[in-house]
């Protein structure tokens, strides 16, 4: 049956309510068990040794002394993962990461791993492999390595998407353009021109669970991973592929996940546990600690953006242009373009073009970090339309709301935008009481807007109806924030029945199609979807089986509140059947009942955030504290409001530690200085005030409940919404993310000239 | 090395076992008794992801030693609820939806429990400086603060 | 490695002077047990100290406090004799990590640690505080200025062991503070740390000053030219600018993960500042 996604305005019973979650009680008695948490009889501990250098040819390994450690079972080196990426750079890309190939190309690249009876020999024997390393000139720094005298990463990359071809090797790997309009004339047009240039440092996701996992391969070509991951159906086939095994025989089963934001969608160590449990014939199990999750995991692009607006002194920007550099970390990728498509995705802008040029560095590989790649580039645009307002005397809400993008704006990277949320999130920050309360001294207040695109992609669900009338729904896209919850609503809502008589979980990678990976703000987006098609099949189901029981045709029965009803007067007056009772006689009406669905969830509506902070400079040392922080954003509907509060408060929290204190420290000799919590900033709680959040509902044309994706474009605004507050606090205008103490102290000092 | 016999009482239960002498609590909890409610987040007492309650003082599990155990009284996450009756900080984290991936909610939960075992009526900095050994990265702490603070007045008997 | 667990400080000393390898002392473990997380971590011994009578308390004597060494943190803030004397001692033993850190972690093992950045360690300097170090062929004090050598080194012999920390009484009018600088509001390492103790004259000029920065060398130091800018003065706005700019112009600080040379130079004059004004008030002065 075809199902219909698109939006009916309804009233709804269950969507909106704020029921408690049902994998609550595991998770406060600490029965909830993540990815270090399981166990297989018979396992071994892996560790991985890995690389001290930046940059180095790897001439040999020698680990013949570590495998005679006693208890040592298997140690596996690039030999052991053999290239099966069949010209699939990406792939390739994913393989070399794993473990380093012909080349280290950053401090912590994996170059061996060991399994062992327990940590103590496995640490014995890592002291004991030899690597004989060549070490090469590196580079970490973004615009050094742009630089047309750089250390190069990889001979054989040429610049991609420049014509004519370049000739000569470059760190620069790929340029993309967009936009549309003609920039020249725009600015020709501008009576005020604002060009400014900006840096942001490296981040990452900081998930407070390490990433884990147990694999166990068998003789027979099977393979079991358990494994805290964001997406279990992506890890199997990455894992496979690299393997080599049949993705039917790969089963992957996903743990609870504490924390991903992003960086739980790639594979790092996994398929090197598989390697080691294939080499031991033994389960193994790999735990990360969290120096090896900052090293070798991955974090977001470190940037420099140029960005030029152009405006009438009424606030017309005539042109916008920005060229934005992001650093990808050893391997070519996309997030600059991803920075380049979103950079003015807020306005409405007549010329528009933005450029992106991917980096490569001696980092880590890039992962995605929430809307990754869009904080960077509003940081940017929105620091600078900040200037623009100054510079012709207008409020910056004012200018924003000018400039707007409405339905039927062609955006800056290609697409019309259909009913959108921009607009209203800014009225609405503009008619916030935070918006004219009164300020202290050395106060300040600052905002900005946000956007990210959100996903939808392939999802497949099954909704199953038991003996006794309650529901068991199984899902594959991974619960990372409360999904379990706002799926058992939709299901609630559509079939008409209880929450509580719900019971979501996540199916293993054997016991549902595939599903693509819970990122794109996507799981609740498109898993719901899925879940209305499951329940209206379900539906279909149980009116067959009501026209059994009542002995009428189906077509004369209808589904309302939970209940078949017999239509009309022709049947008499029969009391309608429930779920429990159509149900209950499964068994006689042609066995069990279930609703099925497979589709891939198209039109994500994009999403729209504005934010408004107060905070406060200590001008003598530069300490920032945030006092007061607002929220306002786009969700299409709202499914359990207290998770969308807590995607928005959580968003910009961790936006607020990019601002202020996160990022990746290296020493001049190419090492991450700071892996750890201690020197790895995130904000804690004594830092932060409450974050008030206000819920805006533009009903998604796309999704039957108007449902937009709301997890990530949080994490966009912060950035720039603070650089905006410091700016209006004690007049210096921030260009360099984070604004740590020691930077605005310096920038303050500049201005005074002390 | 050769390992130690150590006797202590955890969540009111005698409990003994053998450790090595480099071995942390918190590995004794999760790999020798079980008790995986505690989670090494970091390793280096920087998250708080595998606070206990040792002596009536919160800890860093993965900053005690096994060995230091000898003789003392432990209360971890699995002794919280009384039989199937949550404690109130149990009941507020679920209600105010303080917990996304959960994976910090114990080591939180532990840290509240000592604070308002000593302190029933803590202002909202006191609870905020009280937590900050605890990292949680998914909800901005603002849902956490909310239940501790109803929690604490659900606990002093007042009405909600 | 083994783990032991003396009840008598000569069993201590003992173990420690028969140690042919690394041997490590136990009390909070809130620094050791981070050291052993280390893969390069090597070592024969560690004594768990906190099974000897007396290394759990504190003792008001007629000269002042005597604080064991496996005196958590935390059980300073709960000792009001010591908080009405010493506030700022407390408050920067107070400052060093997290409530679970603060369960555990000991003034003298901030002091053994020997981090250039320790928190108590400029307060316990500023209050003029001294150790009593337990060794091989008996008992012996020392400054507790004398102490560090560097980061990480200590002058303590092999065998020695501090065993408590000793607190004057906060005689007449005398009070203290220490301030530091991180840039969150918790759980960072110091990036710059300031203890001062005044003792004001009866018309409230100081009597004596002792100004004592962390963070910004090698190891604590006393800032002599510091304290001689307000020595005779009431805490007037140019003393106090005299003082801030001595203590800046003696900071030999590093860059670093945690800071600039440029921002710990000027920011330590600021907290010197700041921290003096709340001596100077705790003392009395008006």
């Amino acid at each position: 049956m075809s199902f219909d996604a698109a939006y009916q305005s309804k009233t709804f019973k269950s969507v909106g309510t704020r029921p408690n979650r049902p994998d609550g009680v595991d998770k406060v008695t600490g029965r909830a068990r993540y990815g270090a948490d399981f166990n297989m009889p018979g396992q071994l501990v892996a560790r991985v040794l890995r690389s001290p250098h930046a940059h180095a040819r790897i001439k040999g390994i020698d680990t013949s002394k570590a495998e005679a450690v006693k208890g040592v079972k298997a140690i596996v080196t690039a030999d052991d993962l053999p290239d099966l990426t069949d010209g699939d750079a990406a792939l390739y890309a994913v393989l070399d990461n794993c473990m380093a190939r012909e080349k280290a190309l950053y401090d912590g690249h994996a170059v061996a791993a060991v399994a062992a009876i327990d940590e103590k020999a496995a640490k014995e024997a890592l002291k004991l492999i030899e690597v004989d390393y060549e070490v090469l000139p590196h580079v970490v720094d973004v615009d050094a390595a742009c630089a047309p005298d750089a250390p190069l990463l990889d001979e054989s990359v040429f610049t991609q998407g420049v014509e004519p071809a370049p000739t000569k090797p470059s760190n620069v790997a790929n340029r993309s353009e967009f936009g549309h309009g003609d920039v020249d004339a725009g600015f020709a047009k501008a009576e005020v021109v604002i060009e400014r240039s900006y840096k942001t440092e490296q981040t990452h996701q900081g998930y407070i669970e390490p990433h884990a996992c147990v694999a166990s391969c068998n003789p027979d070509g099977t393979a079991d991973l358990w494994v805290c991951t964001q997406g279990h159906f992506v890890y199997r086939q990455t894992c496979a592929d690299l393997l080599g095994l049949e993705v039917s025989k790969l089963r992957v089963t996903s743990s609870e996940i504490g924390g991903g934001f992003g960086g739980k969608t790639h594979v790092w160590a996994e398929p090197v546990a598989l390697a080691l449990s294939r080499k031991a014939n033994r389960p193994v199990k790999l735990v990360m600690s969290r120096e090896e999750v900052f090293r070798a995991s991955g974090p977001t692009s470190a940037t420099s953006i140029d960005v030029k607006l152009g405006a009438t002194k009424d606030g017309q920007i005539t042109a916008g242009m920005a060229t934005l550099r992001y650093t990808s970390g050893p391997y070519a990728d996309m997030w600059a373009e991803l920075g380049a498509m979103t950079s003015f995705a807020c306005y409405d802008l007549e010329n528009v073009k933005t450029v992106g040029l991917e980096v490569i560095v001696n980092r880590p590989k890039v992962a995605a970090y929430r809307a990754p790649s869009a904080p960077m580039a509003a940081f940017a645009v929105e620091s600078a339309i900040d200037e623009l307002a100054k510079e012709i005397g207008m409020d910056a809400v004012t200018l924003r709301l000018k400039n707007v993008a409405r339905e039927g704006t062609k955006s800056s990277y290609g697409p019309v935008y259909g009913p959108i949320g921009i607009e209203a999130t800014l009225r609405a920050a503009k008619d916030h009481p935070h918006m004219n309360a009164p300020l202290g001294e050395n106060q300040g207040r600052g905002m900005a807007c946000g956007f990210w695109f959100n996903f939808g992609g392939q999802t497949c669900t099954d909704l199953n109806i038991n003996a006794d009338g309650t529901v068991t729904l199984a899902v594959g896209t991974v619960d990372v924030g409360g999904s379990r919850a706002s799926l058992s609503l939709i299901a609630a809502e559509e079939l008409g029945i209880e929450y509580d008589d719900i019971k979501a979980v996540i199916a293993d990678t054997a016991t549902l199609g595939y599903n693509d990976m819970t990122d794109g703000s996507r799981g609740t987006f498109s898993t719901s979807m899925a879940t209305i098609s499951a329940a209206r099949n379900a539906i279909e189901v149980m009116r067959q089986r009501a026209s059994l029981m009542w002995d009428i045709p189906v077509e004369d029965i209808y589904w309302e509140d939970g209940h078949a009803h017999a239509a009309g007067s022709k049947h008499g007056n029969r009391t309608p059947l429930s779920v429990k009772e159509i149900a209950a006689e499964a068994g006689n009406t042609g066995g069990p009942i279930a609703g099925h669905s497979e589709l891939v969830a198209d039109g994500a509506g994009v999403s729209f955030a504005t934010h408004i902070c107060d905070l406060e400079v200590d001008p003598e040392t530069g300490e920032t504290r945030i006092k007061r922080y607002t929220v306002i954003q786009d969700a299409g509907k709202a499914v359990h409001p207290d998770y969308v509060e807590g995607q928005y408060q959580g968003g910009a929290a961790q936006g607020i530690g990019w601002a202020l204190n996160e990022e990746y420290i290296y020493g001049e000799d190419g090492r991450l200085q700071n892996p750890g919590f201690l020197d790895y900033r995130i904000p804690v709680c004594s830092d932060l005030p409450m974050i008030d959040t206000q819920i805006l509902e533009i009903p998604n044309p796309n999704h039957p409940y108007g449902v937009r994706g709301v997890g990530e474009t949080s994490i966009v605004p912060p950035l720039a919404a603070i650089a905006n507050a410091v700016s209006n606090a004690v007049d210096v205008r921030m260009t360099h993310i984070p604004i740590s103490p020691p930077r605005i102290l310096a920038a303050l000092n500049e201005d005074t000239g002390n | 090395m050769s390992s130690i016999a150590v006797s202590t009482t955890i969540n009111d239960d005698d409990v003994e076992f053998l450790c090595q002498p480099d071995e942390t609590l918190l590995d004794v909890l999760r790999n020798r008794l079980g008790l995986m409610g505690a989670k090494e987040g970091c390793g280096t007492g920087d998250c708080g992801a595998c606070s206990t309650i040792m002596d009536g003082r919160v800890v860093c599990s993965c900053l005690v030693l096994g060995a230091e155990a000898q003789g003392k009284t432990i209360e971890t996450i699995e002794g919280m609820a009384n039989g199937s009756e949550l404690h109130p900080l149990q009941t507020k984290f679920i209600e105010h939806a303080a917990l996304q991936c959960g994976v910090c909610t114990p080591g939180f939960l532990m840290a509240a429990k000592a604070l308002l075992d000593t302190n029933p009526n803590p202002t909202e900095t006191e609870i905020r400086f009280w937590l900050a050994g605890n990292l949680c990265r998914c909800t901005g702490y603002d849902k956490i603060v909310r239940a501790v603070q109803d929690a604490a007045a659900e606990m002093r008997g007042e009405p909600a | 490695m083994r783990y032991e667990r003396p009840d008598t400080i000569n069993d201590a000393t003992a173990l420690l002077a028969d140690a042919q390898a690394k041997s490590f002392i136990l009390a909070g473990g809130t620094d050791l047990l981070v050291r052993m997380q280390s893969d390069e971590f090597a070592a024969e011994l560690i004594v768990d100290i906190k099974s000897i009578p007396g290394m759990g308390d504190i003792t008001q004597t007629d000269d002042g406090f005597v604080i064991g060494a496996a005196v958590p943190a935390a059980a300073l803030s709960e000792h009001n004799a010591l908080c009405a004397a010493w506030p700022g001692v407390v408050e920067a033993a107070n400052l060093i990590g997290s409530t679970q850190i603060q369960g555990r972690c000991t003034m003298v093992g901030n002091l053994c640690n020997a981090s250039p950045a320790a928190d108590s360690v400029p307060a316990l300097v500023a209050a003029n505080a001294r150790v009593r170090i337990a060794g091989p062929s008996g008992t012996r004090e020392a400054d507790v200025v004398d102490i560090p050598t560097g980061p990480g080194s200590t002058s303590l012999e092999k065998g020695e062991f501090v065993e408590a920390i000793v607190l004057p009484n906060a005689d007449g009018k005398t009070g203290d503070a220490y301030l530091r600088f991180i840039p969150r509001t918790e759980m960072d390492i110091a990036v710059v740390g300031v203890g001062v103790t005044l003792t004001l004259n009866e018309d409230d000029t100081v009597a004596s000053a002792r100004i004592a920065l962390g963070a910004v060398g090698p190891k604590v130091m006393l800032v002599e030219d510091a304290a001689a800018a307000l020595v005779g003065n009431a805490l007037t706005d140019a003393a106090l600018e005299a003082m801030g700019a001595a203590c800046s112009a003696a900071a030999s600080p590093i860059d670093d993960k945690r800071g600039t040379v440029a921002f710990r130079k000027q920011v330590v004059g600021v907290l010197a500042r700041r921290a003096a004004q709340t001596a100077y008030t705790r003392a009395g002065g008006k």
